[in-house]
């Protein structure tokens, strides 16, 4: 039915007024500063431009960012999935203090955290010379970065996860054995499947917020020219110079790379949809 | 494949849910467990699946002891209230499944595979689902699909929980005739669980009616209907009017005596007891003949082929309920607030505290 269709009748009226409301508030919220991004970039002559986005330290950093957004992600999928599974799945004392402390990297100032990681793995500290003793360094390399970006990936995984694995009925489960299915096959074939989308909404959310994220990071990061710059730092370092044209032009390429990102991640969802509901 | 359960004790924390319940099912019987909701025959179920373990106890499969085999390894099919199917998997995987998951060295070729599953299919009247999801189809559907998921594998046994209680009257009333019908062509040894007691009487070889994690009675429809062994089991299998008093003589006596049809409690010392009879049972005349009870008419409701009256009696505190033909009620010309004369003479009579 159309949704503007005036013949269906509503049970709950409103749908002019909520739907003002939500314009106006994606609008102001969203829209509006963003679209500054958009329209001041549109304003840069396109040599210039490109002369900002593509200059190798840029480029660098955009391809650190990326990277390090990608292998964090990768991580938590597995370490989300398996904490999401405990937490609903056991019964054990503790269980919601632990499920609090999952929203804890949503909460935390970022920077908090990104001293946290500074002091923790510096050389200066017990754990960051036990970790270099077994030639693990993460203060001021990219692995560190890494780091950084799992513990504000991992909650993203973990509460897109966890309201689906509540809903499987342990049914399915057993249905699955008593026709003799092992554990594993029982989770290859019909568990996983079941909670790969939300597994894929997760990962990419994490993802994404990865990209951009900027306060954890710095202070791990050492912020090496080429080597540990992150694509965030760029935007930073350019609205030092006053260069605010680059400032934005770089910015407005991550915009993109969220944007597409989100994107993919919305036909990928209607595609995996399509068939079973 | 004959069913052995021997002295199955099964308890959760605060209650017995099965207590020392022994049963024997013979090869290709069709058996159900009755009883209201919570009394432990889905738990019973469950232990033969495998699905849940006995504190004491065991199951013997065709001579085998498989009381700690777990579920996959028992090869048994169960059928489930809500379905189970695999959502993510269209209608042929999922009647494939519990082929493909099969070691290699056991699992038939993707043709035999095919064909098995298509067979399934037909028999079910499904093959034109194939290639449906789970989520297009409806209840009665879906049900048929998850039997022949349950059969693929050609179980020992097959074992139903409520199985048809999630659909409407309408297809339920249909799948059972149906599921009667398919058990007559492939005569899988079978035992589902069910609280309605309709389902029951019409569907099984042999009902065991099970209260509080106990047997009442064992029996075919009509031994447990016609005769039932107590007042829980008179009670639960179909509409019964109750009427609480003391036993003295095998006569309940309440206002009215009220003799036990069989008068075998003669001579029983003072005791408190019901007697039970069931409004079918009731006659409903307009000429007093013996021991008949002058009543009047308060309602008349119309329940299908029946009419059911609400009559009130002196001496009776709570009103009887009958049940009599269309035809009885034309030639009687009953109204509301007539003066009739109940003929009570088939009630039994049961000593002892009623409880359900």
């Amino acid at each position: 039915m159309h949704p503007f269709s005036k013949r269906q009748r509503r049970i709950l009226p409103g749908f002019g007024l909520s739907m003002g409301y939500t314009v106006f508030y994606l609008s102001a919220i969203v829209l509006v500063p963003l679209s500054t991004i958009v329209i001041s970039t549109i304003g840069i002559e396109p040599e210039r431009f490109l002369a900002a986005v593509s200059s190798p330290r840029v480029l660098a950093s955009y391809r650190l960012s990326l990277s390090s957004a990608f292998f964090a992600a990768i991580f938590d999928a597995g370490a989300g999935f398996l904490t999401a599974w405990t937490l609903t799945r056991y019964r054990f004392p503790g269980r919601r203090f632990l499920d609090a402390f999952v929203d804890l990297p949503f909460a935390l100032p970022t920077a908090v955290a990104g001293i946290c990681f500074a002091t923790l793995y510096s050389p200066a500290t017990l754990p960051g010379q036990v970790l270099s003793r077994f030639g693990i360094e993460l203060a001021n390399t990219p692995a560190g970065i890494v780091v950084a970006l799992i513990f504000i990936g991992f909650p993203f995984v973990v509460r897109t996860v966890q309201p689906v694995i509540a809903e499987l009925e342990t049914e399915i489960e057993e249905a699955a054995q008593s026709l003799g299915a092992s554990r594993w096959q029982t989770f290859r074939k019909i568990l996983f499947p079941h909670l790969f989308p939300a597994l894929l909404t997760g990962v990419t959310l994490a993802f994404a917020r990865s990209i951009g994220e900027y306060g954890s990071v710095i202070f791990i990061a050492g912020n090496l020219p080429f080597k540990t710059e992150i694509a965030p730092l760029m935007i930073m370092s350019k609205l030092d110079q006053f260069d605010y044209d680059g400032a934005s032009a770089v910015a407005f390429v991550l915009l993109l790379i969220s944007f597409i990102m989100l994107l993919v991640l919305n036909g990928v969802q209607r595609w995996q949809q399509k068939a079973y509901r | 494949m004959s069913i052995e359960i021997q002295n199955i004790t099964k308890r959760f924390p605060g209650y017995t849910a099965l207590d020392n319940i022994s049963l024997k099912v013979a090869t290709g019987e069709l058996i159900a467990l009755l009883g209201p909701s919570g009394c432990g025959k889905t738990t019973l179920l469950r232990i033969i699946a495998g699905l849940e373990t006995a504190d004491v106890g065991s199951i013997i499969l065709e001579n085998r002891d498989t009381t700690n085999l777990p579920a996959r390894s028992k090869n048994v099919g169960f059928v489930f209230q809500h379905y189970a199917l695999f959502r993510r998997l269209n209608v042929f995987d999922n009647v494939a499944f519990g082929l493909t998951v099969k070691p290699a060295s056991e699992r038939p070729s993707k043709q035999d595979i095919r064909d098995r599953v298509m067979h399934l299919l037909k028999l079910v009247q499904m093959d034109w689902a194939a290639k449906r999801y789970p989520s297009q189809l409806s209840g009665g559907q879906r049900q048929r699909v998850a039997l022949a998921r349950a059969l693929a594998v050609n179980p020992k046994v097959l074992l139903l929980d409520e199985p048809f209680s999630a659909l409407d009257a309408k297809v339920r009333q249909e799948l059972r005739r149906w599921l009667r019908k398919l058990h007559d062509d492939i005569h899988v040894t079978s035992i589902f669980v069910t609280h309605d007691q309709e389902e029951a009487l019409e569907l099984a070889d042999r009902i065991v009616v099970i209260n509080k994690g106990k047997i009442e009675q064992e029996g075919t429809p009509q031994e447990v209907y016609d005769h039932p062994a107590n007042s829980f089991v008179y009670n639960f299998l179909g509409n019964v009017n109750v009427f609480h008093g003391r036993v003295r003589n095998g006569k309940v006596v309440l206002g009215q005596p009220l003799p036990d049809e069989r008068r075998e409690l003669n001579g029983h010392e003072v005791k408190t007891g019901q007697a039970f009879i069931r409004p079918h049972d009731i006659g409903i005349s307009k000429i007093r003949n013996g021991n008949d009870h002058p009543g009047v008419i308060r309602d008349i409701r119309l329940t299908g082929s029946q009419i059911t009256l609400e009559l009130e009696s002196a001496g009776f505190d709570t009103p009887i309920e009958a049940e009599i033909s269309r035809e009885t009620w034309r030639n009687l010309e009953l109204s509301k607030g007539e003066e009739v004369y109940i003929t009570l003479d088939k009630a039994r009579v049961f000593t002892g505290d009623f409880e359900i």
